[in-house]
């Protein structure tokens, strides 16, 4: 007998109700006729304390809960990639064909269709033995993305006796049955998981490969690694959702998970508007073919909310369970955790930090592990990458989510309101941001072979913005004029190498991805102006005069102007800097000839 | 105003605490539904609703103050719905008060359907993306932080600074292209602001004959604060019913957003929550994401909802919770500046901490021109290298600075002078192109970095004095 409950107190979406029978923590309950989807959340001798994922307008004292028995969890199978949606799986597609344009409570729809056939495609044979985790068979979800259908945890050492032929079938048919030392067991492809639970791997192993965004500033100063955990803090408008945008388009992962986590709707417009439009640079196939996508935008119930990052994580564990290598980003960070602290204040739970409730820092942990490089069950590796923003009030990078999540994440790019307002983007601070994969990206660089002194012009890169930094606080005291020409030369090294390499338009259609082999031919362009410019300052050239050449500019725009399929733009570059650096005759020299 | 079917009459008042009054429980009532105090027998009736149900007692927030209400004398009439208005044709050319009854004098209306003003959240994938390109008339805005239709695009301001005229400019200027006259509507919402800035408004609108496209909803300082919490509803309500039945494109002007908040913020501290920065409810975020986020289109319908709110920055803060909080949530912001304004620069628009996100989507190539975002990158890029020599120079002396500092500095003041100044002409984006390149073409090429060599032999060179 299911576990009922009545409502006596209402306050926002949190319920308190007298129970009759038995609930559980974290037990998902319905609500009343309407079957509104609800999280038990606190249990008391003779209450019981819940959150409410929908609008709870009109909820009125006396209505019913009634218990599940089973933790809120979300389905799992094919029919997730290129969709969107809400914080608790249910597909907004379909609640707009029933609902119409606006969304309102009370929809009782499963979250993945029931009624769609899938191609399934047998791996196994009757007789054969399976461990928890193997590949039974593959759907293809779709054209980019083959499902591999797993066994499940408990049939470990098991045998298939019975095995479905090729065909279609839906998601909550049988495809197989095992034999195990449980009982024989059906399996189809639909898989339940509670979204608090980390699903389980064999082994947790550290990151080792670069994840590759095509960002320059990323690929080559702050790199992001397979399997790690970073954080983009920044003020309102510094380009957080841009960047995290950006990096779902283009960067080399197999799956993308992507949360609208109390930010914009037009924001989740736009991405269901453009991804279905853009093509993966490595495969060709559209973008939306490879990300799934759920949105809790900022006036959608607040619960759902602190829940859409625990659905969206239990996604991405699922495909990197099938060997994938996952990223996830979410935005905003803060609103989950704002949404956390508007729950625990109904509750008048004691807060700690500015309203956030003590729990704050260990559930930002929880999340925040449940990234990694792994050995999944079945012995493959992969990984799920997880990728926040943080939205601190007022910019200060001292509250209390950006402060907490930086101890759990080792990738910090910090998004700084002066280069923002210069229009200067990506607008991460380089002195601010730090990386603690910079060795993975090393090391890879370093194997792709082609003579790369990668990790080299990486320190020389970040030595000249830290002298940048220290000679324009000089220059704010003294003036530019005042400098000698050594210093001067630093500040235009810096000027041009930022200005080519660092800057890169998200909208620019050559430069919104740049390919390895064009990063590389621009750290060496920057390379050869920085030799060549040093040598002819020495020989007497103003550094000042270096930055009116025409090929001066035509470097700091090369990102813009040379297209990843135009290498040799790069070689006549390099010719032209050549030749006009060769044609430059010292000031001093000019006048006694 | 509305015949409920359903209702019950209460009497059993416990406590009343500031906007709050707490009544014995009910049967039949939910959360949010709305309540009418009435103060005596025979009295005038007040609006509310409920906002938590403890098992004891049912809390009721009274939006038009509690003065005088007693617990033995006062009643309440509990209906069980969500507050609702009523909206149908002939809502233009009118003025309400701050709960949507109209007060000019004319009739009732006529109601077509009942709406509940709290609105609900658009499915986001019915939302179609803002990208129709909307010209102000206003260079600041329409070059370097262009207006789409379906976007909320706030003014920060100041007090005592010209934010009123800025917003009644564009709501004057404003010309939507391809858009038939008709389909064009103003709703303008005062919140807690003085009766002189409503009636300067609806003069000139009323000038300008534009007065029957207008729908005002005043809540003015003298009113309850209290109800300024509903006044942005009614009116986003009515601009729903004029956006996505009616067909039309509706520019919402909300004036005093920052009323709004110390309403929430009053409120919030009355039932005795804990707050968060200075004072403000944790919520505050969501709640104003619930107004800010009722702008928009949707897909296969006619109409729009464009937002041009205006919120005073407490001590001219950008990092004060209110313009803060507003920042993360709508589509860019229009910030003035004290300085400018006292320099005699209208619009005092401060430009670097201006943002139009959805500028991406409405310009260039076949909407505005192909070289826009070039070209306000470029200014902006200048702009912002003119200012940072402008403070250096402010410590070092213009001696210190090099030729082409120089060069830049002078670009910078006319900028203010000749590009974000314009008084109350309205520029054609063709003029504000024109004054925009000229400009530039001041700057020798090493410094226009964001303009590709073509550009600049088309725009720029040609503008260069021989
Ligand atoms: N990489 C980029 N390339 C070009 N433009 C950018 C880039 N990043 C940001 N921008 C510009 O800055 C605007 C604001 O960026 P974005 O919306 O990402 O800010 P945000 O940090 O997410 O702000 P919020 O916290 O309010 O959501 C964008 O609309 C875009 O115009
Ligand atoms: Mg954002």
């Amino acid at each position: 007998m299911t576990a009922r409950a009545e409502v006596f107190w209402i306050n926002g979406p949190v319920l308190k109700a007298r129970p009759e029978g038995n609930f559980q923590m974290k037990e998902a309950v319905v609500v009343g006729e309407d079957r509104l989807t609800a999280e038990v959340i606190r249990l008391d001798v003779d209450s019981i304390t819940v959150q409410v994922f929908e609008d709870t307008t009109s909820l009125k004292p006396g209505v019913l809960i009634e218990g599940s028995g089973l933790p809120l969890a979300v389905d799992l199978g094919p029919g997730m990639v290129g969709r969107m949606f809400d914080g608790i799986q249910r597909p907004l597609e379909t609640i707009a064909s029933r609902q119409g344009d606006f969304v309102h409570a009370g929809v009782d729809i499963p979250n993945l269709d029931r009624e769609q056939a899938w191609p399934f495609q047998p791996e196994v044979a009757e007789g054969d033995e399976v461990r928890s985790g193997q590949r039974l068979g593959v759907v293809q979800e779709t054209p980019s993305l083959a499902n591999r259908i797993l066994a499940p945890r408990d049939v470990e050492g098991g045998r298939v006796t019975w095995i479905a032929p090729a065909g279609e079938y839906r998601l909550d048919q049988p495809i197989a049955r095992i034999r195990s030392e449980q009982g024989e067991c059906e399996v189809a492809m639909l898989r339940r998981w509670p979204i608090r639970i980390p699903r389980p791997v064999k082994q947790r192993l550290t990151p080792e490969q670069p994840l590759l965004t095509g960002q320059r500033v990323i690929d080559t100063l702050y790199t992001i690694s397979k399997g790690g955990a970073g954080a983009m803090p920044g003020g309102f408008g510094t380009g957080k959702t841009v960047l995290q945008q950006t990096l779902a388009k283009w960067c080399d992962a197999d799956i993308i998970i992507y949360i609208g986590c109390g930010e914009r709707g037009n924001e989740m417009a736009s991405v269901l508007e453009e991804f279905p439009k853009l093509e993966d640079p490595r495969t060709g196939r559209r973008l939306m073919e490879r990300t799934v996508l759920i949105a809790n935008t900022s006036n959608m119930p607040v619960a759902a909310r602190e829940a859409s990052i625990y659905t969206g994580i239990t996604i991405g564990e699922y495909y990197r369970d099938q060997g994938y290598d996952v990223a996830l980003f979410a935005d905003s960070i803060s609103r989950w955790a704002e949404a956390l602290r508007e729950i625990s204040g109904r509750l008048e739970e004691l807060p700690a930090e500015e309203g956030y409730p003590a729990y704050l820092p260990s559930r930002l942990a929880e999340f925040f592990e449940r990234a990694g490089r792994v050995t999944t069950l079945a012995g493959m590796e992969s990984s799920l990458t997880v990728m926040g923003t943080v939205s601190p009030p007022g910019g200060d990078f001292s509250e209390p989510v950006t402060a907490h999540s930086r101890r759990y994440v080792k990738s910090f790019m910090a998004l700084d309101r002066t280069r923002a307002q210069a229009r200067f983007y990506p607008a991460i601070h380089p002195l601010l941001s730090y990386s603690e994969y910079v060795e993975n990206s090393a090391r890879w660089w370093q194997q792709r072979g082609g003579g790369v002194r990668w990790a080299e012009q990486r320190a020389q890169i970040l030595e000249l913005i830290q002298e940048q930094a220290r000679l324009e606080k000089m220059v704010k005291i003294v003036g530019r004029d005042a400098l000698p020409a050594s210093q001067r030369l630093i500040l235009v090294n810096a000027e041009v190498m930022v200005e080519a390499l660092l800057r890169q338009s998200a909208f620019s259609e050559t430069d919104r991805y740049c390919s390895p082999d064009k990063q590389i031919a621009m750290l060496r362009t920057v390379g050869d102006f920085i030799a060549r410019a040093e040598q002819v300052v020495k020989d007497g050239i103003d550094p000042d005069a270096l930055l009116a050449l025409p090929v001066t500019r035509r470097i700091r725009r090369m990102g813009e102007d040379i297209p990843n399929e135009k290498p040799e733009l790069f070689d006549e570059l390099a010719h032209d800097l050549d030749t006009a650096f060769a044609a430059l005759v010292p000031a001093t020299q000019a006048a006694t000839e | 105003m509305i015949n409920p079917q359903q209702h019950i009459l209460h009497r059993g008042i416990t406590s009343i605490q500031g906007p709050l009054v707490f009544v014995r429980n009910a049967e039949g009532v939910g959360l949010y539904d709305r309540v009418e105090v009435l103060v005596k027998d025979g009295g005038e009736s007040r609006i509310g609703r409920i906002v938590s149900i403890t098992g004891e007692h049912i809390v009721v927030e009274v939006f038009q103050g509690t003065e005088g209400l007693s617990l033995g004398e006062s009643r309440l009439r509990l209906l069980s719905e969500p507050i609702l208005l009523d909206v149908g044709p002939g809502m233009l050319g009118r003025v309400y008060d701050g709960i949507g009854r109209p007060i000019d004098g004319g009739p009732r209306i006529a109601a077509h359907e009942r709406l509940r003003i709290d609105g609900e959240a658009i499915n986001p994938i019915r939302r179609e993306v803002p990208s129709e390109f909307i010209e102000t008339g206003i260079s600041a805005i329409d070059a370097m932080n262009s207006l789409v239709r379906g976007q909320k695009l706030p003014i920060f301001s100041g007090s005592g600074l010209s934010h009123d005229r800025l917003a009644s400019n564009i709501a004057r200027f404003a010309r939507l292209r391809g858009a038939k006259e008709q389909e064009f509507a103003v709703v303008f919402a005062a919140i807690g602001v003085t009766f002189e800035t409503a009636e300067h408004f609806r003069r000139e609108m009323d000038e300008y004959g534009a007065m029957e496209r207008i729908a005002l909803f005043l809540n003015l300082a003298s009113d309850a604060g209290a109800e300024r919490l509903l006044t942005p509803r009614v009116a986003l309500t009515t601009a729903e019913y004029l956006a996505y039945e009616e067909g039309r494109h509706v520019l919402v002007i909300l004036t005093d957003v920052t009323n709004y908040c110390e309403a929430l913020r009053e409120v919030s501290s009355s039932h005795g929550e804990v707050p968060s920065r200075k004072g403000y409810p944790g919520y505050m975020y969501s709640d104003l994401a619930t107004i800010y986020e009722r702008a928009g289109r949707i897909k296969g319908r006619q109409g729009s909802i464009t937002q041009v709110p205006i919120l005073s920055m407490p001590n001219d803060d950008i990092t004060h919770p209110i313009p803060d909080l507003s920042g993360y949530i709508t589509e860019g912001q229009i910030v003035l500046d004290r300085d400018l304004e006292r320099r005699g620069v209208f619009p005092s628009i401060e430009l670097l901490p201006c943002l139009s996100r959805l500028m991406n989507e409405g310009i260039g190539k076949d909407m505005t021109h192909a070289d826009h975002p070039a070209f306000a990158q470029q200014l902006y890029s200048s702009y912002a290298q003119a200012h940072q020599l402008q403070l250096l120079s402010s410590v070092v002396g213009e001696e210190g600075l090099t030729a082409n500092d120089r060069r830049l500095l002078r670009f910078g003041e006319r900028m203010e002078r000749e590009f974000i100044h314009q008084g109350n002409e309205r520029r054609t984006l063709e003029e504000t192109f024109d004054i925009g390149w000229s400009l530039l073409s001041s700057l020798p090429d090493e410094t226009l970095v964001r303009l590709s060599d073509s550009q600049i032999g088309e725009h720029v060179a040609p503008r260069r004095d021989v």
